[in-house]
């Protein structure tokens, strides 16, 4: 009732004055905005509560504010108004529209440094943290919860269909989905996230470009070119698979996770952090392995690269509150909390200390398979194709590829047709970013 | 009836039940789904029968919530709802009957401005322009209040235009005799106005605290403490937690839970409701 | 419009209407007059950069055949959702009007969809339609048809026809209810002793009479299915797949919203209060000649 009264009462007085008074209190809050809902939210709050027990300083509160977009339009909405959080976790295709705003945020290198807090940039993982750093090797933002496509299978079904080996290539991939379907499965494989898997990570695994100007990352002048022979070739394969059931598309983002946990596809491409959810909803033996490749294409795949999301620090507050978020960030890319964290969410260590940590614990032997994903990303050293994209507009950019690539599932483009299509809407965007954004 | 055929009211009553059945047929699942544990809801078939977890999914749904979501269970965020929806549809019924008597009872300069001012508000939902209203409410340090939930979607026109409908077709003669009995025009209002509009501020009541209570995005955005969560907001965001699968039971719980004031505020008030709407639209 | 009866001037309609019109100028024409000068701008998302572009963000949409498309796709989105839910409560009231025991307990139960929220809604039928899970695709399964909305623009403008629909049909039933039941008995009564029967006096006596009950319902569902169904596509298709349910509400939403393109979104916005304002005059005009012929 108090509380109810406050809440009603107070911003009306407190209108006439209209001064953003903070009773002042000895512990200095940090707000941290993020989009992890369910299990991992859960985590997040430990992560949070297991800090603030170290010191009496700063509380770290988190608030969990929808999925990634929401989370995203939310802050920049407050930073509009003043009334933003000291950290926000911005999903990959947010970068490039979050480096852009270089008035609003603070780079975590730079934060790091500002405070004099210890900060070792050597011990991140190259794979990892290529995809945040600005052309002259500046971190902007703080990795956390990251991943990476990889192949899922269900192992019994592979035995059922008798396909002996874990297909490593495409051309593997079809043979497999059709023993498959023949097994009487409803179909070979699936996938989500489709533009992620199956543009963005597709050419860095293949080492070619999917846009000028290294993928973006030297300047905001860059322009698609994911519609090359290779990428068309790859569409068109999946669509024709699409007959006889090989693959069934189903949705945008996880949305097609029960038909592999219900046994109707024996394989599923998606991200490794599906590892949690698999674990507790499949009936059968599952594995996961590294994403098939074209053998005429490259001889050995590049390396894929990351989604997920990192910690991004907004500017606007008093120094000594940054003082706060520099301790946290070193205490979330700790070993032991980066080790936990990548063990029970299925996403990368941030870290190699957390990496060789978990190794020495023995997670690895008794959950085989888990390290694909890091193993996967930092199977080469990246190359300006396969460091990863900084495209602005890029929110708006995937779904308009998620569009093209939806209609070419139906059947109402071509691949030719829907890849040069989503090239060209997409390039309209890019200009329009370049020239809000450019400098 | 007119005449009587057995035979046709039967097949009336047969197709009425079928067509209950088939606007049923969604909360069935929704109660079923809710009565199950999480992992039997991701095995295809899924159940059509209700399983034994119902209290287990009510005792989550209203002490913890989802997972991770903030701690909170949905009985708080019921309780948010409930004070965002009332505030909403009685500051509504209050501003639209005070401004509604002003311009159909009075005379005066910019009447006619005032009347195009409130109009141009109708219908267009805050969706259109959250971004904008955004900034306007946290510049005025609403963000995480009840004011800032609520008396942004009171700016809308629709209940006024209702109660202006409803004045017109009061007869003249009330207002004549209220004069000769020398009662001002706040007597006016409270004494002759409100008991005669009583049906349709009822029926409007039902439109607004529906209206009020469904709201998501708007809480989604203005608030960040959890403390000031509401429920329809919290389905929406249990049903895309990041890289995981929906956990259905506790989601369908949730949103039976979030049903229900609604659904009583129709059901107990239907007749009011009902009289109140088809008397001042026909 | 004013009664031709009426309280001389004074200071207290201005008193009146203040409190409406300080909510409607601070949360309504603020706002709006802001996205209006933003749809002249071009912005990046944090408000850091802003540049004066005259009408670009009009011509711009005005020229992408997906905002056409868009607006084409809410031209049938909504005529399919009034049919749908008028003609389904047409039919149930006709049959209830029959049965005169019993009509107010049908009435009970057909009315409480109307309270359930768009969001909520649309996750209830997108929970039913899941193409592995959903326990309608998957009786459509069994009887051999493979339902995935997600792939299949059709179905997908199906599924959120049928949810918005779904929340419509009690109020639409309401209203037919109510006109029947005020259709003078006598009229029915003497058409049956010139022996029409109940479909004849249906068709030639019941609909007619109906009709300004249904033209009503017809503006009211069309509003309806225009601006409150954004949390059913929200929470159903998200638009797609590729663009096939991404009615003008949800568009704007989503280019601001998700999309951050401020500029774009604010045109958008700006066409859609004319359109609303046009509508507003149109209904006004008509509702007010009803009312003061």
């Amino acid at each position: 009732m108090m509380s109810i009264f406050k809440k009603l009462v107070l911003p009306a007085a407190l209108a006439a004055f209209m001064s953003g008074t903070g009773v002042a209190s000895a512990v200095t809050e940090i707000q941290w905005w993020h989009a992890m809902g369910g299990t991992n939210g859960e985590r997040v709050n430990k992560i949070a509560e297991d800090f603030n027990a170290t010191q009496s300083d700063f509380k770290v509160v988190p608030t969990f504010k929808g999925n990634y977009t929401e989370t995203m339009t939310a802050a920049i909405a407050a930073f509009r108004a003043k009334k933003h959080p000291h950290i926000v976790q911005v999903f990959e295709v947010g970068t490039a529209t979050m480096m852009a705003a270089k008035g609003a945020v603070y780079p975590v290198e730079q934060m790091m440094n500002d405070a004099g807090e210890p900060f070792d940039k050597s011990v991140y993982l190259p794979a990892v943290i290529s995809y945040y750093q600005t052309s002259d090797g500046q971190l902007l933002s703080m990795p956390f919860n990251s991943s990476t496509p990889v192949l899922w299978y269900n192992k019994d079904a592979l035995d059922k269909a008798g396909v002996a080996k874990v297909p490593e290539t495409w051309p593997e991939m079809k043979a497999a989905s059709e023993k498959l379907v023949a097994a009487g499965y409803k179909c070979g494989f699936s996938f989500g996230w489709q533009s992620w898997v199956m543009v963005e990570n597709f050419s860095a695994w293949h080492n070619i470009p999917m846009g000028t100007e290294e993928n973006g990352f030297k300047s905001t002048k860059t322009d698609f070119e994911f519609n090359n022979d290779t990428v068309k070739a790859h569409m068109k394969n999946l669509q024709d698979w699409q007959k006889g059931n090989l693959f069934i598309y189903g949705g945008r983002r996880g949305d097609s996770l029960p038909m592999f946990t219900n046994g109707e596809c024996g394989m599923w491409m998606n991200s490794s952090a599906y590892y949690g959810s698999i674990k507790s909803q499949a009936k059968f033996n599952f594995g996961q392995s590294m994403m098939p490749y074209y053998p005429n294409v490259i001889d050995k795949p590049q390396n894929s690269i990351i989604g997920g999301a990192t910690l991004w620090v907004l500017r606007g507050k008093p120094d000594e509150e940054y003082k706060g978020v520099a301790k946290f960030m070193t205490y979330l890319s700790s070993p032991e909390v980066q080790a936990w964290w990548h063990q029970e969410t299925g996403y990368v260590p941030i870290t190699t200390p957390a990496y060789e940590l978990s190794k020495k614990q023995g997670f690895y032997d008794s959950n085989p398979g888990t390290d694909t994903a890091i193993k996967q990303l930092s199977l080469n050293t990246p190359t300006p194709n396969s460091r990863g994209i900084r495209f602005g507009n890029f929110v708006q950019i995937r779904d308009i590829i998620n569009e093209e690539m939806e209609a070419i599932w139906s059947g109402a483009k071509t691949p030719a047709q829907g890849m040069d299509d989503a090239v060209k809407r997409g390039d309209v965007l890019l200009r329009k970013f370049e020239e809000a954004n450019g400098s | 009836m007119v005449e009587n055929r057995p035979l046709l009211t039967l097949f009336s009553h047969i197709m009425l039940i079928l067509g209950v059945a088939v606007i049923a047929l969604p909360i069935w699942i929704m109660f079923v789904a809710a009565s199950h544990p999480d992992i039997r809801m991701t095995q295809v078939p899924l159940p059509i029968l209700p399983g034994g977890y119902f209290f287990e999914n009510l005792d989550i749904a209203l002490n913890r919530g989802l997972s991770g979501q903030s701690g909170q269970g949905v009985a708080h965020m019921m309780v948010n709802s409930l004070i965002m929806a009332m505030m909403i549809a009685v500051g509504k019924i209050a501003i639209s009957l005070l401004s509604a008597f002003a311009i159909v009872y009075f005379r005066f300069p910019f009447r006619m401005f005032f009347f195009w001012m409130i109009f141009v508000t109708l219908m267009l939902p805050v969706e259109v322009r959250i971004l904008p209203t955004y900034e306007v409410v946290a510049n005025l340090g609403m963000l995480d209040t009840y004011w800032g939930l609520s008396i942004p979607l009171i700016a809308s026109a629709t209940a006024t235009f209702m109660f202006r409908q409803v004045f017109l077709t009061i007869p003249d003669e009330m207002l004549e005799a209220a004069r000769i009995d020398g009662a001002g025009p706040m007597r006016f209002f409270w004494d002759i106005l409100i008991p005669m509009s009583r049906t349709n501020i009822a029926a409007l009541f039902v439109i607004l605290f529906i209206y009020g209570w469904n709201q998501y995005l708007w809480p989604l955005l203005i608030t960040s403490e959890p403390q000031m969560y509401t429920v329809v907001m919290g389905i929406k965001q249990m049903l895309e937690a990041a890289e995981q699968a929906p956990e259905w039971n506790v989601i369908m719980m949730t949103a039976l839970l979030a049903m229900l004031p609604p659904i009583c505020v129709v059901i107990f008030m239907q007749s009011l409701f009902v009289k109140g709407l088809t008397e001042t639209e026909k | 419009m004013l009664k031709n009866v009426h309280f001389g001037p004074s200071v207290l309609p201005f008193l009146l209407v203040l409190p409406q019109i300080a909510v409607t100028l601070v949360f309504f024409i603020w706002p709006a007059s802001q996205a209006l000068y933003q749809s002249v701008l071009l912005e990046d998302a944090f408000g850091l950069k802003t540049e004066f572009v005259w009408f670009r963000n009009f011509e711009e949409l005005f020229s992408d055949p997906h905002y056409w498309s868009s607006f084409e796709i809410t031209v049938v989105f909504s005529f399919l959702v009034a049919f749908l839910a008028m003609s389904f409560a047409l039919v149930l009231a006709l049959l209830a009007d029959r049965v005169i025991k019993g009509s107010g307990t049908y009435r009970t139960l057909l009315i409480w969809p109307y309270a359930v929220a768009p969001v909520t809604a649309g996750a209830l039928w997108v929970f039913m339609f899941n193409p592995t899970l959903g326990i309608v695709a998957y009786a459509l399964s069994a009887l051999g048809y493979e339902w995935n909305h997600q792939l299949n623009g059709g179905e997908a403008m199906a599924l959120v026809v049928m949810a918005s629909a779904w929340k419509q049909v009690a109020y639409n039933f309401l209203f037919f209810l109510a006109g029947l039941q005020s259709i003078p008995k006598s009229l029915i009564e003497a058409a049956a002793i010139d022996g029409a029967g109940p479909g004849r006096r249906t068709i030639d006596i019941i609909l007619p009479l109906l009709s300004p009950t249904t033209f009503f319902l017809l503006v009211i569902n069309i509003v309806f299915a225009f601006f409150e169904t954004f949390g059913v596509i929200h929470a159903v298709t998200a638009g797609g797949p590729a663009g096939a349910t991404n009615i003008l509400v949800y568009k704007v939403f989503n280019d601001g919203f998700v999309g951050l393109d401020l500029g774009g979104s604010a045109a958008q916005s700006v066409i859609l209060m004319i359109i609303v304002i046009g509508l507003t005059v149109v209904q006004f005009k008509y509702i007010e000649k009803k009312v003061s012929y």
